[in-house]
């Protein structure tokens, strides 16, 4: 090495006591810029060196507190105002399920804060050298030797000095620590960067022949690949270019029964409702009128949508029309659709839709029952429950 | 500084300490007692809350000890003596739970026949919530902790004189027993003083709740008590603010670690809504009680965790002896929370808050008194245990 500088005079002790000692006499002959080296950190060694608390705490702080707002803030923004979403039937800005994450948010802000910052203003990235790397001091505090090194900055820095202080504490070994001066590095000098090119294009190049070309093996495919046309994909063999073929004219799917009225407009649909009005047909049209009829129907059949006027309103179920038509001719409407009302033949299956009639007509039946009909069936209910 | 100033002399504590607790005995026994004329069933909620604030100190303190023995501690070995003079209140629970047995058909719902008649959800429990096996419970939890205490005790004082390193090796056995014994113990007690006031209520993490709740204020009267007889001289001399850090992290820890629990408790049962776990966090929420449950937000959290987030507040006896003091009010709080929305007394008005705390401060006049006694026969340092010196050179 040829153009060298002193960095600092470096010495190795046995103990963690001798060490400490040759810090407290370090510190009493006036010196300012020293550090030391040990294995494992040594309790108490912050007060002897007079260390000021770390400022590395405020970041951590800051940070902390932004990523808090930040996750708050950021919930609020996206959850409540630009797409409030209910979750949970929670409300848009559900305080407590948004605390986790904003614990989470604090912790990640203030760890990395802390990394990044402890990096930046304290070990001086992306400088990675230090010129005690790769000494023999530092091998030995690495393993069972307690150093210290006074640094050549120090402004009682004194050679001679300080290696009759060190020898007077006994110090097993002293070393001159140099670090060799450096010529800035350019990083952006033309020739590097033509070389970080070329680099780049060259393995990438290769790597994409070799892997891809050269030695390319079709992976085993389980079943993925066969001699078939899957659904959605294009074929080659048929002419209209289509891998998914439609049915023969004419199939059925099976258990499905053709519905021969579709297309008509209003017949006089001479269909009568093939179930029975039992408590389960009954209870199963309740549950099927409600999932799928209401909505527009409301509850009660009453035309009272429960969309609060996103849709038009259908009329009453309980008119004089609708009372008189023929179970046929509900089964149509469903089944083909009205006006608005699209076709339901898709979502409700046959059995269903007859059994959404009978609680139709129970509604009806409900709705417009004489005060003696009423008083009727409730004896009978009575008497039902006295059974 | 000569080397005499540097080892441990017993001093007397202050004759003052004993009037202080019989005054504060007597003051708070007039005024619990003239509730219980008043108001006779919140006057019983208001005794139970002093008995599970002096439970959960004592047995938060047995728990400080056994963990210094388990975990090898050095840096708590100095002030070891607070916990087991706090911890000395244990035995003094087997009197303290008599008038709450006697009445405990005022206090739990659970222990009546005509509720639990037509109560199926209440039938349902009985195999556990029922009155024998409650006492059972009682009895066999402060017998295990008192065999404890006293194991523990009797070695450490043994050590004063004998200077037998042998007894440190027992007691860090005992407390290796004592670790799953008391997490059992302090369960079942949080769960039986506490959640079945609500008998219908359930929260699987309702004891750990309890445990941080007692440690963190255990640590706090441990703190305090250091703090203040260390000013007066009364502690070793050698020891010094970084002990003192020690405790203020270890507070502010378990002050975390608290919130952590309550919170994980508040926002299950708030996200999952469902009735029968909702109930007993909305009637924490009508009238006054709302303006309560905010407030232990803040009181049993943010304002400590503020207090003592940085270094030097940790190592600062001032702020240590404003914070454990709040910290201990704070766990008042959290228990009354707890316990007194339960109370559905028509009586309750503004006289109420009068005689509210009597009890609780007869209680804290027991502790002192109780403090007293042992600081009169004991050493106030462990001045046989061998950890002691590594302890006095603990240095962060």
């Amino acid at each position: 090495m040829k153009d060298k500088k002193l960095f600092g005079l470096a010495a190795l002790f046995s103990t963690p006591d001798e060490l400490v000692h040759a810090v407290e006499k370090v510190r009493e002959a006036g010196y300012e810029k020293y550090d030391v080296h040990t294995p494992y950190p040594i309790h108490g060694m912050d007060n002897t060196m007079n260390l000021k608390p770390s400022k590395l705490g405020y970041i951590t702080l800051s940070f902390g507190l932004s990523g808090a707002a930040f996750a708050l803030l950021f919930m609020y923004w996206a959850m409540s105002k630009d797409y409030p979403m209910i979750i949970g039937g929670k409300p848009f800005f559900a305080l407590p399920a948004f605390i986790p994450i904003t614990f989470e948010v604090t912790v990640l802000f203030a760890t990395l804060a802390t990394v990044i910052g402890m990096l930046t203003f304290f070990f001086k990235f992306p400088s990675n050298n230090h010129p005690l790397h790769d000494t023999p001091y530092m091998k030995a505090v690495s393993g069972d030797k307690y150093g210290i090194c006074i640094e050549a900055d120090d402004k009682a820095f004194g050679l001679e000095k300080i290696k009759s202080l060190f020898k007077e504490l006994h110090s097993t070994d002293v070393s001159e620590i140099y670090f060799p001066v450096l010529e800035p590095v350019n990083l952006f000098d033309g020739k590097f960067l033509a070389l970080l090119v070329v680099v780049a294009l060259l393995t990438s190049g290769v790597t994409y022949l070799s892997l891809n070309k050269l030695l390319y093996v079709s992976p085993f495919t389980w079943m993925m690949t066969q001699d078939k046309d899957n659904v959605q994909t294009k074929s080659t063999f048929f002419a209209d270019g289509f891998g998914m073929r439609r049915p023969v004219e004419g199939t059925v799917a099976r258990g499905f029964i053709p519905y021969e009225y579709k297309g008509l407009i209003a017949p006089i649909v001479p269909l009568s409702n093939p179930l029975l009005p039992t408590t389960a047909v009954l209870n199963q049209g309740k549950k099927r009128f409600l999932t799928y009829c209401s909505p527009c129907h409301g509850n009660f059949g009453e035309g009272d949508s429960r969309l609060r006027g996103q849709f038009p309103n259908p009329p009453s179920l309980h008119s004089e029309k609708v009372r008189g038509w023929a179970d046929g001719n509900i089964y149509h409407v469903i089944s083909i659709g009205q006006n608005v009302m699209p076709s339901y033949a898709s979502q409700i299956s046959r059995d269903d839709r007859w059994a959404i009639i009978h609680y139709i007509r129970a509604l009806q039946k409900a709705k417009n029952a004489s005060p003696t009909e009423i008083s009727e069936a409730k004896k009978e209910n009575s008497a039902n429950v006295a059974k | 500084m000569s080397q005499n100033d540097l080892i441990y002399q017993k001093k007397e504590l202050p004759e003052n300490l004993k009037r202080l607790g019989f005054i504060l005995v007597g003051v708070g026994l007039v005024l619990g007692i003239a509730g219980y004329f008043f108001d006779s069933q919140r006057a019983l909620y208001n005794y139970l809350l002093a008995y599970v604030f002096v439970l959960s100190i004592a047995v938060g303190s047995l728990f400080i000890v056994a963990l210094e023995y388990l975990a090898g501690a050095e840096w708590s070995t100095p002030l070891r003596r607070i916990p087991e003079f706090l911890a000395s209140f244990i035995p003094v629970l087997l009197v303290l739970v008599i008038p709450l047995l006697l009445n405990v058909q005022s206090v739990f719902e659970w222990t009546r026949k005509d509720v639990l008649s037509h109560d199926k959800i209440l039938s349902g429990k009985s195999p556990y919530l029922n009155t024998t096996f409650f006492m059972i419970r009682t009895v066999l939890s402060i017998g295990i902790w008192s065999l404890f205490y006293f194991l523990f005790v009797k070695n450490s004082r043994k050590q004063d004189s004998t200077k037998d390193q042998s007894l440190t090796k027992k007691n860090i056995n005992y407390s290796a027993v004592f670790m799953p014994v008391f997490a059992i113990t302090v369960t079942i007690s949080g769960i039986d003083w506490l959640m079945s006031l609500s008998p219908h209520w359930f929260s699987t993490i309702f004891g750990v709740y309890f445990f941080a709740g007692s440690f963190v204020a255990a640590l706090a009267a441990v703190t305090l008590a250091v703090v203040l007889l260390k000013e007066k001289g009364f502690l070793h001399p050698r020891l010094n603010n970084e002990h003192l850090f020690s405790l203020g992290a270890l507070m502010f820890t378990f002050i975390n670690f608290w919130a952590y629990i309550a919170f994980s408790q508040f926002m299950l049962i708030w996200y999952a809504n469902l009735p029968e776990e909702t109930f007993w966090f909305i009637q924490r929420w009508g009238g006054m009680w709302s303006v309560i449950s905010i407030a232990l937000i803040f009181v049993h959290f943010v304002i400590p965790y503020a207090v003592l987030l940085t270094q030097p507040a940790k190592m600062d006896p001032k702020r240590l002896k404003f914070i454990s003091v709040w910290i201990l009010a704070a766990h008042v709080l959290d228990l009354y929370w707890i316990i007194l929305p339960q109370v559905n007394s028509a009586k309750a008005g503004a006289l109420t808050i009068f005689f509210e705390f009597g009890f609780l401060i007869a209680a804290i006049g027991g502790m002192l008194i109780v403090f007293y006694l042992n600081g009169k026969k004991q050493n106030l340092v462990p001045i046989g245990d061998p950890k002691l010196e590594k302890g006095l050179n603990f240095r962060l």
